[in-house]
């Protein structure tokens, strides 16, 4: 468990140390993300690598643990945000309305064109 | 022990302690109430953690900085929780390479179609300009779309509270809506979400379907990094 969790942070830690080294314009952990994602790949590839946390679905346990609580880790930012509804005071109705409106566009919009471009590509690959 | 319980709640009141075990309790009852509805999207443990936690600081006369001085352990898992995505992304890689190109235009069309339609019924309900820009970055992750805000001058704050808003209303209305749709994939279900909810969407995604998370992850970081792009175009071809 501990050294599970320790090899999601060195590689969120590598990952911060190339973002500010580089100075690209990436958050640390996305670095972090590809870099234990190559980890686990190399370790299959090589069964050598697996030992300790990288053996028996160790780390794949920690961090399916972590995402089965992703919600929790909104809620801190989302309490400071809330604080300061007031500032849609005046026009808080309007925006609200809009909010939803724009949600609920961009799913019908999103999932329609991942499902004919899916669609489109079966058809495709069927005809050649 | 003092015998006076003023002063015990004057020193509890300032310590991590109270308001990291606040936010854990409320946020067990919150999930606890939500898996007892079988994830009923109106129990989103989010939504209901925030306002709890919120009342109970607005009850007490709590600021902010005294409660995140607790709640900021939590807040920090953000960065090893956006590592962890890794894993459910390489355990599900062979899907993920199979849908590469419908993603990649569910990205550009639903990006463009997440900043035109907010700017636009922003501008047809005639809201000041400083609060239609500050819409318009809304459905990506808070921290980015507070630094795209920045940048075009408009307000931060207004754009903060636009993001977890919309974060809140995405994962509360995409399973009805997918539902009433008749969508079955949850791979473009997930996708839709995270992009249009970022991290709140996110983590509905994953407690209805792993796939759905993991797509909705994908889109959620690679909407960051498109939306960034886009928002400064949109707003000077839409706003003259």
């Amino acid at each position: 468990m501990i050294a599970s969790l320790s090899v999601i942070l060195i590689c969120q830690l590598i990952g911060e140390v190339i973002v500010r080294g580089l100075r690209v314009p990436v958050p640390g952990p996305v670095v972090g993300l590809a870099l234990l994602f190559v980890v686990l790949i190399t370790r299959d590839r090589f069964p050598i690598l697996a030992r300790g946390p990288l053996r028996d679905n160790a780390v794949e346990g920690a961090a399916k643990g972590m995402l089965a609580h992703l919600s929790l880790l909104f809620v801190p930012a989302g309490v400071g945000v809330v604080q300061q509804l007031d500032l849609l005071a005046h026009h808080g109705l309007a925006i609200f309305v809009i909010l939803a409106a724009s949600v609920l566009v961009t799913l019908v919009v999103t999932v329609g064109t991942f499902l004919i471009t899916s669609r489109l590509m079966r058809r495709g690959r069927s005809a050649s | 022990m003092t015998g006076n319980p003023f002063s015990l709640w004057v020193y509890l009141s300032q310590t991590p302690l109270l308001w990291l075990t606040v936010t854990l309790v409320v946020y067990a009852i919150a999930d606890a109430a939500s898996l007892a509805t079988h994830r009923n999207p109106l129990m989103n443990p989010v939504l209901h953690s925030i306002w709890i936690v919120g009342l109970f600081l607005h009850v007490t006369g709590t600021s902010y900085t005294t409660y995140f001085s607790g709640a900021q352990f939590v807040h920090f898992l953000l960065g090893p929780a956006t590592v962890a995505l890794a894993v459910p992304l390489y355990e599900n890689r062979k899907t993920v390479m199979s849908a590469i190109v419908p993603m990649l235009m569910a990205l550009v069309v639903g990006c463009i179609t997440a900043i035109v339609s907010v700017v636009l019924f922003a501008e047809a309900a005639g809201l000041p300009r400083e609060i239609v820009l500050s819409l318009a970055p809304k459905s990506v992750t808070a921290g980015v779309a507070m630094g795209i805000s920045e940048t075009l001058g408009a307000n931060p704050a207004i754009t903060a509270v636009a993001t977890v808003l919309t974060g809140i209303m995405g994962a509360i209305v995409v399973t009805p809506t997918m539902n009433r749709l008749g969508i079955t994939d949850f791979r473009a279900r997930g996708f839709a979400v995270g992009l249009a909810s970022h991290g709140i969407g996110t983590a509905r995604a994953f407690q209805v379907d792993e796939v759905a998370g993991v797509f909705a992850g994908i889109a959620m970081g690679l909407n960051a990094l498109v939306t960034s792009l886009l928002v400064p175009v949109a707003a000077t071809l839409l706003l003259r």
